[in-house]
């Protein structure tokens, strides 16, 4: 990689050990992706030194020592501990573990919430802004059109570039960590204007309207496209924020989509011919009837039980309008007493809730509003859950898999009125 | 796959091996059986790594480790965890010895970094019509080169 004469004084200790070992990790990084130089960024959104009990367990170290020895050994691969300044850029931290209100309904220890709070605090002391959410989009971080992000959070990353065309690939731990340091992450993949045109054409031949209907649709792009950048045409209605949220977060999930273009809607495709770059896509994929039919299929092939013992709603974390829209479902009647109901969100959308009344809705039924993370992050369900009703197609995907329960797919009335039944009453397209 | 076991293609340095050339990912020199598998793999959520076994539903390669093998694959998917999920394994002992792969992803390469074992890709032939899960297979990281002969090592 060819540096700059500041990025060299960091490779070369000038700025301080942390920058160092920071700027090493990301040389070893971009050499490895075979990229050329850095660009500068402004924005990054990571989980610094995120403690958790093996990290503690295999550095030997105490939670309350933890964060500079987690920070260098892990996040900055480094062998040496070395001390921790403040972050250079606009750092986030995204979600964690543990609900720092809501911890016993999660049913985790005390030490966990203590290990959670000590991580932020030292995160905090830095310069790092508490976010933890997946939708840092919806809590206060919304990149401007073209800025350099280095972000965690596949759903999040996917949103950044396709929704407000900024730039990120899809970072890991490390490489934010240390980008929170120095401000710099190699110049490669969405950062550069030749890698963003599509290279996959999906028609569209059926009605794409419901947060359902664009979460399957994803769903189905993902494992059609795998890391590829689909551009969609064709008969879906204009999405809201909530329908690109679950329609992105589906397509990184069954795939690695990081990019996609809606042709009309998003910034970087105002037409097909643009967001193809003038290039024949190397695929045109119909997307009807029988394609949506196999995808809920495919979704709902892990359950067999009717029986709803828990709901999971919020992923990616809810929306205020979300958590609208549940709270009228609810509409003052008590969810079964076989069944839980978790509403998972960011602090921010927690605290707009609660001043709307929705978050005293959902409790007065039974439910719980919980922040910060969600069942598959925390690895967390009720006790003796066996089956879970789920409308995102992100949570569908992974749930199942980390927890061994069965799981349902569909709409979030369908999810609702299975939390009301304790029974699973949904229909196929 | 059409070569027979034991065939000579072009370069042999040994008889009875096949020699693929790519591009070096992370450098340093492994040798070990192969895993192959046609499917992507996820990071987070997708293995577990205090096992080192794969765990996504549906996977071909769902409850089988790849602790200590040359795991062969087209790439990486899924959650941006992808190398924190991996660079766990090297600290629980169960990582890969080499990675193998065709797409190169910021996933993969970060992984590949933090795990420090050495990884290829951009081969002159797709790796996963050459070689199966059984191989020996050695990668020698720095120079690009990734040789495998047929079944496991006498």
């Amino acid at each position: 990689m060819r540096l700059t004469e500041a990025e060299e004084a960091m490779l070369d200790g000038r700025e301080g050990k942390a920058k160092q070992k920071a700027m090493d990790l990301l040389v070893r990084y971009g050499e490895a992706l075979g990229a050329e130089r850095f660009v500068d960024t402004t924005n990054v959104t990571g989980v610094p030194a995120y403690y958790s009990p093996v990290l503690l367990d295999y550095y030997k170290v105490a939670p309350d020592d933890a964060y500079e020895v987690i920070y260098s050994r892990f996040d900055l691969d480094s062998d040496e501990v070395v001390e921790v300044p403040r972050m250079v850029v606009n750092s986030c931290g995204l979600q964690g573990g543990v609900d720092a209100e809501g911890w016993k309904t999660l049913g985790k220890s005390y030490e966990a919430l203590r290990m959670s709070e000590r991580s932020e605090a030292a995160s905090a002391a830095r310069g790092v802004r508490i976010l933890k959410t997946c939708t840092p989009y919806l809590a206060g971080n919304v990149p401007k059109l073209g800025e350099h992000c280095a972000w965690m959070e596949s759903s999040a990353v996917v949103y950044c570039n396709s929704v407000l065309g900024a730039r990120t690939n899809t970072e890991g731990r490390e490489s934010t960590s240390a980008a929170m340091l120095t401000g710099k992450i190699p110049d490669w993949g969405f950062h550069r204007d030749e890698f963003r045109f599509a290279t996959h054409h999906i028609q569209v031949e059926v009605n794409v309207e419901s947060v359902m209907d664009w979460g399957m649709l994803g769903y189905f792009i993902g494992a059609a496209v795998g890391e590829r950048i689909p551009v969609v045409t064709g008969r879906f209605s204009r999405p809201d924020l909530i329908h690109h949220k679950h329609f992105g977060a589906a397509a990184a999930s069954s795939g690695g989509v990081e990019m996609y273009h809606l042709e009309g809607v998003t910034p970087e495709a105002p037409s097909l011919r643009q967001a193809l770059g003038s290039k024949a896509p190397a695929a045109v994929i119909p997307y009807g009837k029988a394609e949506q039919r196999r995808t809920y299929d495919e979704l709902n092939a892990r359950a067999t039980d009717p029986n709803v013992d828990f709901v999971m709603l919020g992923c990616p974390h809810a929306a205020l309008e979300q958590l609208r829209e549940i709270a009228g479902l609810l509409d003052g009647r008590r969810i079964s007493g076989n069944c839980r109901l978790w509403v998972f969100t960011s602090r921010a959308i927690k605290a707009e809730a609660d001043v709307s009344g929705y978050t005293a809705v959902i409790r007065a039924a039974g439910g719980a509003v919980l922040t910060d993370t969600c069942s598959s992050i925390a690895q967390a369900v009720p006790p003796g859950t066996r089956v879970v009703a789920l409308d995102s197609a992100k949570q569908t995907h992974y749930l199942p898999a980390i927890m061994g329960i069965q799981a349902w797919f569909g709409t979030t009335a369908e999810c609702i009125d299975a939390a009301l039944t304790g029974r699973w009453n949904g229909r196929r397209p | 796959m059409t070569t027979s076991p034991g065939t000579i293609l072009d370069g042999e340095r040994r008889p009875g091996s096949i020699t693929l050339r790519g591009r070096k990912v992370v450098g340093g020199y492994a040798e070990g059986e192969a895993l192959v598998t046609r499917d992507t793999i996820s990071g987070w959520g997708g293995i577990n790594p205090m096992t080192g076994t794969v765990i996504e539903t549906r996977h071909e390669l769902r409850g089988q480790s790849f602790k200590d093998k040359i795991l062969v694959f087209p790439g990486a998917k899924g959650s941006s965890g992808w190398s924190a999920a991996f660079h766990i394994t090297r600290i629980t002992g169960t990582a890969p010895k080499a990675l193998v792969f065709n797409e190169m992803t910021t996933k993969i390469a970060l992984g590949a970094v933090v795990m420090r074992i050495p990884a290829v890709t951009d081969f002159d032939r797709d790796p996963l019509e050459i070689i199966e899960s059984g191989d020996w297979v050695t990668v020698d990281g720095d120079r690009g080169i990734v040789e495998i002969r047929r079944g496991p090592r006498n």
